[in-house]
């Protein structure tokens, strides 16, 4: 038995040489994210009744199905930082010891290092060994920082007891996630299945605590994320989640272990599926490959898109008490005579939405040269398959992805808004508000086709100027920039709808510059040289 | 006979980079030709013109007689093309991109396709993610055969094949060739090259250095002899066309020019032989005799 485990440590400490600086990032970030909360709360909330307003918004089932249950009735700092921060913390630290343990056990398994390893007087667990001490180390080291950093904290409901909960229950929330990831580790024969059934598990888990949070409690109980915000964090301070927690991650681990123990190398428990040996019609063309080789990405951000569009369209029934003395909204929203609040941050959050929506458009249309660079275009550039026909297709890909997750957005925002709003905006004015960006983003994926076409080395200045865009158009009343900063930007040339009036000029120009650059980078991408 | 591949002062730059240096040569029907050379020659730049992904800066290359790059379409057509680093979609099956490059390609499905797959050894319902280069380089190899192409244009095939399959592939390109297609074959595997080859060129720096049968090649340069006797051969160093003579005990080993091969039979011939072996110079010898840059011929 004892042999099992020979040379784990010093296996571990090799996983933490490997790891010293990306643990760092992960830790780092994760602690300076928790702690910068409380006290920017505490300058966004300032008094009590400030903050018993925010509590009557968090009553909102969409709130609750978001951040889960907290005790409003004594919304403190301490109390509102919990209950807004420690899930959605929670679930980072999940995915993150789930990405950390994977890489450690499958994924070195698949590139033949435990192998080599294991050719070693190395005992058969001490590769799953030394990740979960690593791992658990990783989560450990978090919770440690965390408490401390909440203890330094000089807010008054913050308590050193609370303190050590919230670390707690982050660092023991992500060991339950190093358990569930040991597990599909043995299960799924590839780091990509591991990693894939694990995150899976994880959301299902949170939507469970959503379900359970919002009617039948006994579902929340069932998740450890619905333990995660069962700990009541600077009022009640819960420990018996934390006892839940160890006591799964002990069970799930152990069980883990014994599997694979018994299990072949580089073999998963799951029956490992053999894909198609024929390929569908729709995968047979130029199209149907860019498509397909998308699709996951595709229906990920379509429903990410979806839920986004909820979770902002379900704060618009409370958009009163929620920007009442929010200095910083109130800049952003310039009042304007005649529209409600609500109209103004529905025109507001779909020029978000749109700029958001362009990102997997532009991943979809920069795919054209991440292929390149990986040397795949050049076995279809020896069939007979044009240029034109190549990047036509992921333009057209492009598009669809383009269209797809800005209606999806709009649909969303409308579909949460007309359940928690008095007056609800028709479901027609978002769609359009939405449609009237198309133009703008469809700019955007002209551009990368034509530096696709004319010097994609310098494809990455997509993402620049996106990000500017960004900067610009959301922020740019902020910052009291000139316009012309927004005039450069296509995003500064659409009618914001519902507020604004809708302008056909802007509209046709927009489209006018992106029929242009396709132009242009279909013929570019036709007389240049391909690398592979 | 007809130029399937018709090569002239094709000269490839990147920048200050010069790739491909008044590089000539062509491929007729019916022919293996055998293109070689070290890594960063010219090989695979010299190909990727010939399929029209990269464009010639000087010189003119065409297929079937129609340019390589304006007319890339027609060419493509009727082509195939197997690269020595096999990239696929970690996400698609074998079978999926088999399907895939026949469709576009524009051939149909074909029963072949199931032969193939079992002649290679090749389980199609694997993701390419899971395949070794080697079996990469199937995918690629069983979709180029399924393929009625009039030229095949193979760059390194056989790098990560093991040798079984490598008898495989040298099988299927004899079958090409009975069948009258073409076949540009570049390659480092000299022995395979010697095999399969009816001519050869060799590029060295962005230029072909020599070109044409491996007989005529051969006659360019120096056999190898080994000779035993049992007295002492006074005067073989001074012979015509001799080089490089090796005494150990009663053997001789040494070099003679192909064409002066006679006055060493003569010289040799008023002394009691007991062994006479001569070997044509191997493709190896030919390689490195270019590629040492001297007059060595390198066991």
């Amino acid at each position: 038995m004892s042999e099992l485990f020979t040379r784990s440590f010093q296996l571990f400490k090799l996983t933490i040489r490997r790891d010293r600086l990306r643990a760092s990032i992960w830790i780092f970030a994760l602690t300076f994210f928790t702690l910068i909360i409380p006290s920017s709360f505490q300058s966004l909330y300032p008094d009590q009744q400030d903050r018993d307003a925010m509590a009557v918004t968090m009553e909102n089932p969409a709130m609750v199905a978001m951040v889960g249950r907290g005790d409003l009735d004594n919304y403190t700092i301490g109390a509102m930082s919990a209950h807004q921060m420690v899930l959605i913390t929670a679930v980072f630290v999940g995915i993150m010891s789930i990405l950390l343990f994977v890489r450690h056990t499958r994924t070195d398994e698949e590139e033949g290092r435990v192998e080599l390893i294991r050719a070693l007087p190395v005992g058969r667990l001490a590769t799953i060994h030394a990740a979960t001490m690593y791992v658990v180390l990783v989560n450990v080291v978090l919770a440690a920082l965390v408490a401390i950093g909440f203890m330094v904290q000089p807010i008054e409901s913050i308590g050193i007891e609370g303190s050590l909960l919230y670390g707690a229950t982050l660092g023991g929330t992500g060991i339950c996630f190093v358990a569930v990831a040991s597990l599909f580790t043995q299960l799924s024969d590839s780091s990509r299945g591991a990693t894939g059934w694990s995150i899976g598990l994880l959301l299902f888990f949170y939507v469970l605590r959503a379900i359970g949070d919002i009617g039948n409690e006994t579902l929340s109980l069932l998740s450890p994320l619905g333990w995660t915000t069962q700990t009541m964090i600077f009022t009640e301070n819960h420990w018996w989640p934390i006892l839940l927690m160890g006591a799964f991650s002990f069970v799930i681990l152990l069980l883990a272990y014994r599997l694979n123990a018994k299990r072949d190398l580089e073999a998963g428990l799951f029956p490992s599926k053999p894909g198609n040996a024929h390929a569908a019609n729709n995968l047979l063309s130029p199209f149907g490959l860019a498509f397909r080789l998308q699709r996951t990405a595709f229906i990920s951000w379509a429903v990410g898109m979806l839920l986004l569009g909820i979770s902002y369209g379900s704060v618009l029934g409370d958009l009163d008490s929620f920007f009442q003395g929010n200095e910083m909204i109130e800049k952003i929203l310039v009042q304007e005579k005649g529209y409600s609040i609500a109209d103004q941050f529905i025109s507001i959050i779909m020029t978000v939405m749109a700029m958001i929506a362009t990102i997997p458009a532009l991943i979809s249309m920069n795919k054209l040269y991440s292929e390149e660079k990986k040397s795949r275009l050049e076995l279809l550039y020896a069939k007979p398959v044009s240029r034109k026909t190549m990047m036509a297709s992921y333009l057209s890909v492009a598009v669809i992805n383009a269209f797809v997750s800005v209606v999806l957005s709009g649909i969303g925002l409308w579909a949460a808004g007309s359940m928690v709003m008095d007056n609800p905006v028709s479901l027609g004015t978002i769609i359009g508000a939405s449609i009237a960006y198309i133009p703008a983003m469809f700019v955007m994926i002209g551009l990368s086709a034509l530096l696709i076409g004319l010097k994609p080395n310098v494809l990455s200045l997509t993402w620049v100027y996106l990000v500017y865009s960004f900067i610009v158009v959301y922020m740019g009343n902020l910052f009291q920039l000139d316009e012309w900063f927004s005039n450069v930007t296509p995003f500064g040339h659409v009618s914001q709808l519902p507020v604004d009036e809708f302008e056909v000029i802007p509209f046709l120009g927009l489209s006018g510059v992106v029929v242009i650059f396709v132009i242009a980078g279909l013929s570019f991408y036709s007389k240049r040289d391909i690398q592979g | 006979m007809e130029n399937v591949v018709d090569i002239k002062r094709l000269t490839k730059r990147f920048g200050d980079f010069t790739a491909l240096n008044q590089v000539n040569f062509s491929v007729k029907k019916g022919e293996v030709f055998g293109f070689i050379g070290p890594n960063g020659a010219g090989k695979s730049t010299t190909i990727r013109i010939l399929l029209g992904i990269l464009k010639a800066t000087e010189g003119q290359a065409t297929i079937f007689g129609k340019d390589v790059w304006s007319d890339s379409m027609k060419i493509h057509r009727r082509i195939a093309y197997v690269p020595g680093d096999v990239n696929l979609w970690p996400n698609l099956t074998g079978g999926e991109v088999i399907d895939l490059f026949t469709k576009l390609r524009g051939g149909r499905q074909t029963k072949q396709r199931e032969e193939l797959l079992e002649r290679y050894k090749l389980d199609p319902t694997k993701k390419c993610r899971t395949y070794s280069k080697g079996n990469r380089q199937k995918v690629a190899l069983v979709s180029a055969l399924l393929s009625e192409a009039d030229l095949y244009i193979f760059d390194e095939p056989t790098s990560g094949l093991d040798p079984l399959m490598e008898q495989t592939f040298q099988e299927d390109v004899r079958n090409l060739r009975q069948e009258g297609k073409s076949v540009l074959l570049s390659s480092h595997i000299l022995s395979e090259v010697e095999k399969l080859c009816d001519r050869v060129g060799i590029i060295r720096d962005g230029t072909i250095i020599e070109q044409g049968s491996l007989e005529e090649l051969r006659h360019l340069t120096r056999h190898q002899v080994l000779l035993e006797t049992t007295s002492n051969l006074e005067g073989l160093s001074d012979v015509d066309g001799v080089h490089d003579v090796n005494q150990d005990g009663n053997t001789y080993r040494f070099q003679v020019n192909a064409e002066q091969m006679d006055q060493v039979i003569k010289f040799a011939s008023q002394y009691p032989i007991q062994k006479f072996e001569s070997a044509p110079p191997t493709l190896e010898d030919l390689f490195m005799r270019h590629y040492e840059g001297t007059d060595e011929v390198v066991e």
